[in-house]
């Protein structure tokens, strides 16, 4: 009871890394709350799983397993979910700000009345003193996450209702295997009282799931383009800068949303998040919803005409001038050095 | 033939927050929100466009846009209706003002009750929150079936829908009975323009509190006249919403902290982009092992 929950993904018998993120952090914020981590695995054929859940932290593995609960479908999780977390009552739970745990986790918040802040960047426990009525509230979860386009840092907390819910996104959390490993001790969940008729309704008819080709995330370095690259075409100069240095493309929400670059290639509050060794910013402005997503770089260069840019506060580098111009030399030099 | 359906479009009017300005940010460090255009949010674009796209398919289907926002939010209604939708609900009231997604959702469930659509369409999400709750949300308060991350309705029939969704990693084909709630991606078509025959028969559609604060003769024997005019304007009374479930007191989550962002200084290497310059730091680039 009153522990803290983290709803695991499985695709194809493998446990997404985003939850294994949320176990990691799950872990760190039980020790200090003093109570158990606890995993929640929904799928088909998941025996052997709380081994790697374990590894993770988890003291405990509530497992649904039955056919119809993979592919993942949003009623028949939610209203598992649902269930168990009335009749276990934990303090927190987490999900992964996944193209799943973002369908999912608002419904079980609406079915729970309990509030959920969705693609948090920081997650601490912390006290909190209500000024109108005087209440003081302790060890509550502090939501941490950019708001207004990333113009705001707000942190948001649930002070009344039960679980307090965050989703986190995938590369946000650190993903470490547990000092001491959990107990991983299987609790069946007896699902099918949970579950009712219309929660099969919605029938997957087509489903093809692809791994990721882009690989922004593993990517050492990482030559990254804004709206200022200014067009598709200019950024594929940012391609040949890459295929030099052995790194991978990234690109702003503004670059992407203009067209210059895939989805994939997201890097920020709504994209991916990156610690790379060496991170070139190009045409980058630097607003907080961008550099939320790799202000972990090592190393950072920015490359852009105008000199107070805010990227250029958080560069570690910062090279005033066209990146038209500056791309080519920067080929031109490390190729003349580097033998 | 297909039936007919009754659609409702879930739009918000948004700052637009991807072309901040230097002015957007106030001396002391408050957000500028009057610098900040107001927009349509670009995904209700591409959810009205799908609502569109589905009264082409069945003919003499009907599509509602309903918002939730102050006064000046009847402007995306109007938008909504020179790209094609029939009309507008506009949700206004000082008791919505402070809600969350939880309580946002419940006052436009409580106006879906009234309308009771046969399928109900949403942006993914909103450029100002991008949270991404809302239409799950109202769908759980309707009980019905959710399909979010849609990208393309493949086939409509009388009492099911098959939409293909685009995921993270790949794409989901499914299929859902009716009535139903769907959200859309931006991946999705962009939303139809502006119609010039569409803006000249609704460039008038005004809201009630629109005609009140105009006091102009003219418009108002024109909405007087033209039903098509009239752009609705609900009330909490309206909807026959719960008070406590409204506004601050029927969000769960609360605002602890908000922190304006500045940067930490931090001093950083100024180069040009002169030869000299770009050698000497990828000579150093080398050197510390960062490159190579």
């Amino acid at each position: 009871m009153n522990n803290i929950i983290v709803y695991c993904e499985i695709e194809n018998g493998k446990v997404a890394d985003v939850s294994l993120e949320l176990l990691t952090k799950g872990r760190e914020l039980a020790d200090t709350l003093g109570c158990k981590l606890e995993a929640l695995a929904i799928g088909y054929n998941l025996q052997g799983i709380e081994k790697e859940l374990a590894k993770y932290g988890a003291d405990t593995v509530w497992m649904a397993d039955g056919e119809e609960l993979a592919p993942y479908r949003t009623l028949p999780h939610c209203s598992i979910i649902c269930g168990l977390f009335t009749e276990e009552k934990p303090q927190i739970a987490l999900f992964g700000a996944s193209s799943v745990g973002r369908d999912l986790a608002p419904r079980v918040s609406s079915t729970l009345h309990s509030g959920l802040t969705a693609d948090c960047t920081s997650l601490v426990i912390g006290d909190h003193k209500d000024n109108k009525s005087g209440t003081e509230y302790k060890n509550l979860l502090y939501q941490i996450r950019p708001a207004f386009g990333g113009n705001i840092i707000a942190t948001i907390i649930n002070p009344d209702h039960r679980p307090q819910m965050a989703t986190v996104r995938e590369g946000v959390m650190k993903k470490e295997e547990a000092k001491t490993p959990g107990k991983g001790e299987i609790k069946v969940v007896d699902y099918k009282k949970y579950l009712k008729d219309t929660d099969l309704a919605v029938k997957i008819i087509d489903r093809q799931i692809e791994e990721r080709k882009i690989n922004v995330k593993g990517a050492s370095i990482i030559v990254s383009g804004g709206y200022g690259v200014g067009s598709k075409e200019n950024f594929k100069l940012l391609y040949e800068l890459a295929e030099v240095l052995g790194a991978e493309v990234g690109a702003s929400r503004a670059a992407v949303d203009a067209g210059f670059a895939e989805h994939e290639r997201q890097i920020g509050q709504t994209g991916v998040t990156v610690r790379p060794k060496l991170y070139i910013a190009c045409g980058i402005s630097g607003q907080i919803q961008h550099t939320a997503g790799m202000d972990q770089s090592s190393m950072v260069i920015s490359i852009n005409t105008d000199p107070n840019a805010p990227i250029n506060k958080i560069a570690d580098y910062a090279i005033t001038g066209d990146l038209l111009e500056v791309i080519p030399k920067m080929i031109k030099y490390y190729k003349a050095n580097s033998k | 033939m297909k039936k007919t359906l009754k659609i409702v479009v879930l739009a918000k009017q948004v700052p637009d927050t991807r072309n901040v300005g230097k002015d957007a940010m106030k001396a002391d460090g408050t957000v500028n929100r009057a610098a900040l255009p107001a927009i349509f949010n670009p995904e209700d674009l591409n959810a009205l466009e799908q609502a569109l796209i589905l009264k082409d398919l069945c003919p003499g289907s009907t599509v509602q846009i309903l918002t939730m926002g102050p006064p000046r939010a009847a402007d995306i209604i109007r938008d909504a209706m020179f790209r094609g939708a029939d009309g507008g609900i506009l949700l206004t009231d000082r008791k919505f003002a402070g809600s969350d997604t939880l309580a946002t959702s419940y006052a436009l469930s409580r106006a879906l009750l009234k309308l009771s659509p046969d399928i109900i369409i949403a942006g993914r999400q909103a450029i100002d929150g991008d949270t991404a709750q809302v239409g799950p949300q109202v769908a759980e308060k309707l009980g019905l079936p959710q399909v979010t991350y849609a990208e393309e309705i493949v086939k409509i029939d009388d009492n099911e829908i098959v939409i293909k969704r685009r995921l993270e990693r790949g794409v989901e084909v499914v299929s859902s009975p009716l009535p139903m709630v769907m959200t859309v991606n931006a991946s999705a078509p962009e939303c139809r323009p502006q119609h010039a025959k569409r803006v000249m028969k609704y460039k008038h559609a005004r809201t009630t509190s629109e005609l009140q604060a105009a006091q102009n003769d003219y418009l108002n024997a024109l909405c007087n006249e033209k039903e098509y005019l009239n752009i609705q304007e609900w009330s909490v009374a309206d909807v026959d919403a719960d008070d406590q479930q409204l506004g601050l007191l029927g969000s769960p989550t609360k605002v602890k902290t908000i922190e304006n962002v500045v940067f930490q200084a931090k001093e950083a290497k100024k180069y040009t982009n002169a030869d000299e310059d770009i050698n000497n730091l990828m000579v150093e680039l080398i050197a510390s092992h960062t490159l190579g």
